[in-house]
Formats: C-alpha cells, structure tokens, sequence
C-alpha cells in the first residue's frame, strides 16, 4: 500500500447515501374514516365512550381512559371554547402562515377534550382562556377530507366561560347559560 | 439463590389471520383481542394488572410511532405501567416474566398486534439490517430465506420433497384451525409440480402476509389461583442471538434455539406439543432437529405460521397456541418457539406444562 493510499484510508468516512423508498398503502383507521367523511361534508364529529360518556374528537376508536369501543357518533358544534394558546412570532418552516398568529387548544361544544387549530380575524393580545370562538369553513366546493376545511376559528360576542365548565358544554352552547 | 417465582399463562386470544384487516387502525386490531383476555379473567382493563407489554414494529403499516397510539386501547387513565420492544411479542412476554419474577409485578398483560398488508413485507423488513452493506442492497427477507433453503439442499440435508411435506401438513392441520388463513388438503406431488417463486422456494414454502393481534395475561400462580383461573405453567423461558452478519452463521442449524431450549429446561421432560416460528417450511426442519423433536411430538399441530404469519404476535401466539391445548386437556407438556430477524437470526423458546 503506497503512502497516499495510507492517508486515505485514517480519513473518516462521515457520509453515504443510502436512500430508503419504502411504500405503503396507507387507511387512516375505521374511525378516523368516519371523522374525515363527516368532516368532507362540513360536519365535525366526535364519539362518545359507552362507558365514562366522554366525547372525543378527533376520535381514533376508543376512549383511551376506558380502553372501549366508542362506536356513538355525535356531531359537534361550529363553536367551540380557547382551553390554551399560544402566539407563534416565529415562521415556522413549511408553514404559509405569516407571524404572528395564533394556536389554540379549542373544546367545540360537545366534545370533552381539545384539538388544535388557529384562531385569527381577532386581536391577538385580546385572546384569552375561556373565549368563545367559531369554525371559519371554506366554501363546500373546497371540502376534503382535510382539517383545514376550517380555515380558522374567529371569536364570537358571547360570555367567556369559567375554566371550570371547559370542555363541559353541551352541543347546544354556551348563550343564555352564563 | 432465592426460589424464582412461578409464572402462569392465564389467558390468550388471538385474531383471524387476515390477508387485510381492511381500514383498522393499531387500536382498532388490538381492542377487541385485549377485551377477550380481559372478559375470560373477569379484568376492566389494564388498570387491573400490574404491567403491560407489547410487541410491534411500526415500519410495518409504515405509521410512526403506532405502537404509541396503540396505548388508547388500554384504558390508560389514571397511567399505567407499560412498555414497548420493537420484535415479536413473545419477546414482550420474556420482559413480563422478568418483571413478575423481580417481584416488581404479579400480573402482566401482552399483546403483539401486525398490519403487515399497507407495505411490501418482505423489502420492509430488508431495513433491518445492517445499515452499511445489506441494507442499501435491499436484500429482502424471502431472498435470504432462498439462499438459505438452497445451501440446506445443497448439503443434502433436505429434499424439495422434504418442504413440500411440511407444507402438507401445514395446510392439513389448519383445517381445523378457524384463525388460519391458508388451509386444505393438498398432496407433495401437487407441491411440487407449482412453480418456484424465489428458487428454490415456491409460494407455498414462504408464509402468507396477515393482519392481526394477539393478547395475553399471565401472573403469579398465587394470584391466577386469586383470579380462580385454570392456568399453565410457564416453566422456562430464553432466547438467544445470533451475528447479524449472514456470512458468520451456520444458516443449517439453529445454534440459538438449540441453546435457548437447554436453558429453558426443555429437557427435562416429553414434549407433547410444539409450536415452531418457521416463516418459511425448511426453517420447521432446521428447528425440529436444533429442538431434538422426535415422533411424540405434535409439530404445529395450529398449522403453523405457514398457515397465517401475525409479524410481530406469531411469536406471543405459538406460546398461546400451548397453552391452549394444554388447558384443553390435549397435551401434558409442550413447547413453543418464537423467532426475529432474517434466516431464524434470534429465538426464544419457553416450554409450559400443566399446573
């Protein structure tokens, strides 16, 4: 072995390309299934366990606290309640949104657990935990089988409700309970 | 050395082996297998034991982190032990056992669920070498398991005459198996006369791609007996490794089995019954003869994986598969073999017997 040949073989070998297609037949799952299509006819739906009654959304088949089948289907409400948020002042890769803009946790009435989803057409340093706020749907001749069928969720003239009572409301709402 | 503490196999449930389970999600596949489990001990959920365990690999139905949104199924509210090894659950089974015999549990739930269908199986499971050379060849699992058959033909250790007999029975024995996905009566010469697939393995020598779950719960004898449960017992339990490196490896023989049954204690008794991982039918010779079975022992008698492959339950499922004959009275002693990675690199046997 020369002495050039020496040398290259004490360098490091940092890389290889060594590309992986794998391809799948994806199924979003028997439940999901049934969220996407009600969701592509600009209905949220949830499920409601059998067991703790808890509604969830988006739902994957079972209550994960009670480990049952949740096979009751319950359409939810365009409104719906901040649990938590955040305002994003950074871009994030990938994402067309300009800063800043905000995402929320939001309970829709009905449901008993949160999903996220952006909250705009408001001010964002008047957002607040207990807001009341509503689905921004695109025109139907949009509609996927996409969560951003909502464009966003805007906020609504209605009382704020106490922390305590989020994620309790029923599908009828909040107005005239406060 | 402290006396260890005995292990019963209380309950099992597996799926039908399907060829697609259609739209189901991992949740989905694994709730109504763990709700069996559940209903014959009299449990809630997984509140009511001490661990879980579970077996899975996510690359299969290609959905990150899968086996994380399996846990829905439990009923993890307020949180449970649990935990996760990306290889069969027979596997899962061995860290449960552990677990009860440390005295950290005395009950333990196992399940191993597989949407094997959304993927190419068998170039899936090519990722799982070793990264610098095999796996940018995309050698896949049945290719290895052809150079493999071929060397034992080669050798003059079996005959195509051999498999295709394994195959008979395979599909013979799954006849009276409602779970099976590939069954009936067929002759060697019919075998035979099918043309080769990856030579010299014809289809048939190769197991079928299933989708499934299987669940299992297994506890002290002291609180089976609490449960009031009839129980096996789980009486040894190993599993042994071998090189990843193919070239390093006797592909004839099956050193690890052979060496994981001594340590299991396999014998120290018959062997009634025996449930072999042999993905493809000249891997049930090299284990038959690594286990020493001999004429008094029923191979398979479930059909064996030939007859429906749950990647990553199989394993969870032959010891399932014993414990049911065994507690149906059919057998007295038996063992049952799980296998993971190309060519039967690792395996587990454990041997159960009657309480």
């Amino acid at each position: 072995m020369s002495e050039d040949n020496n040398a290259q073989a004490r360098e490091p070998v940092t890389g290889m390309d060594a590309p992986i297609y794998l391809q799948y037949q994806f199924t979003a799952g028997r439940a999901p299934s049934r969220f996407l299509h009600a969701l592509k006819q600009g209905r949220l739906t949830g499920q409601r366990c059998p067991g703790c009654s808890q509604v969830y959304i988006p739902p994957r088949g079972s209550c994960p606290a009670c480990g049952i089948a949740t096979d009751e289907e319950v359409t939810l409400s365009n409104k719906a309640t901040v649990q938590s948020f955040t305002i994003v002042y950074i871009p994030i890769p990938g994402n067309p949104i300009k800063p800043p803009y905000i995402v929320a946790n939001l309970v829709p009435d009905g449901a008993n657990i949160s999903f996220i989803h952006l909250l705009s057409d408001c001010v964002n340093e008047e957002v607040h935990i207990g807001q009341r706020v509503e689905a921004v749907w695109k025109p139907a001749q949009e509609w996927d089988y996409k969560m951003d069928n909502i464009l966003y969720y805007r906020p609504l003239e209605e009382p704020d409700v106490p922390v305590e009572l989020i994620g309790r409301l029923p599908v009828e709402g909040w107005e005239g309970q406060a | 050395m402290s006396a260890q503490r005995e292990i019963a196999i209380v309950a099992f449930h597996q799926s039908p082996c399907q060829a697609s389970a259609g739209a189901a999600n991992e949740v989905e596949l694994i709730m109504p297998e763990l709700r069996a489990v559940f209903d014959q001990v009299g449990l809630a959920n997984a509140q009511d034991v001490d661990f879980v365990c579970s077996g899975s690999c996510d690359y299969l139905q290609g959905a990150a982190f899968a086996f994380v949104a399996g846990v829905d199924a439990l009923g993890a509210v307020p949180p449970i032990r649990e935990s996760h090894v990306e290889m069969d659950a027979a596997w899962a089974l061995y860290e449960a056992v552990l677990k009860i015999r440390m005295g950290h549990a005395d009950s333990a739930l196992i399940y191993g669920f597989a949407k094997s269908s959304p993927g190419e199986l068998p170039i899936v499971l090519s990722q799982q070498l070793d990264p610098y050379y095999l796996a940018p060849l995309w050698v896949d699992t049945v290719s290895l398991a052809a150079l493999q058959a071929r060397l034992m033909l080669d050798a003059g250790l079996i005959t195509e005459g051999d498999m295709a007999e394994v195959v008979k029975r395979s599909r013979r024995n799954a006849m009276t198996n409602p779970l099976a996905q590939l069954a009936g009566e067929t002759s060697v010469a019919d075998l035979l006369a099918k043309p080769h697939y990856l030579s010299p393995l014809r289809r048939h020598d190769c197991c079928p791609v299933s989708d499934g779950a299987a669940a299992m719960i297994i506890a002290t004898v002291e609180q089976a007996k609490a449960w009031g449960m009839p129980y096996v017992r789980l009486s040894g339990i190993d599993h042994r490794i071998e090189s990843h490196n193919l070239c390093l490896r006797d592909l004839t023989d099956s050193v690890s089995t052979r060496k994981a049954a001594a340590a299991a204690g396999m014998n120290a008794g018959a062997v009634d019954v025996a449930e072999l991982y042999a993905p493809f039918s000249h891997q049930e010779i090299i284990l038959s003869r690594a286990l020493g079975l001999g004429e008094d022992t029923r191979v398979n008698p479930s059909g064996g994986v030939l007859a429906g492959n749950l990647m990553m339950a199989s394993g969870l499922s032959r010891i399932g598969e014993v414990f049911q004959r065994i507690v149906a009275g059919e057998a007295g002693r038996g063992v049952a073999h799980a296998t993971n990675g190309p060519c039967l690199q690792q395996n587990l046997v454990a041997v159960l017997e009657a309480a």
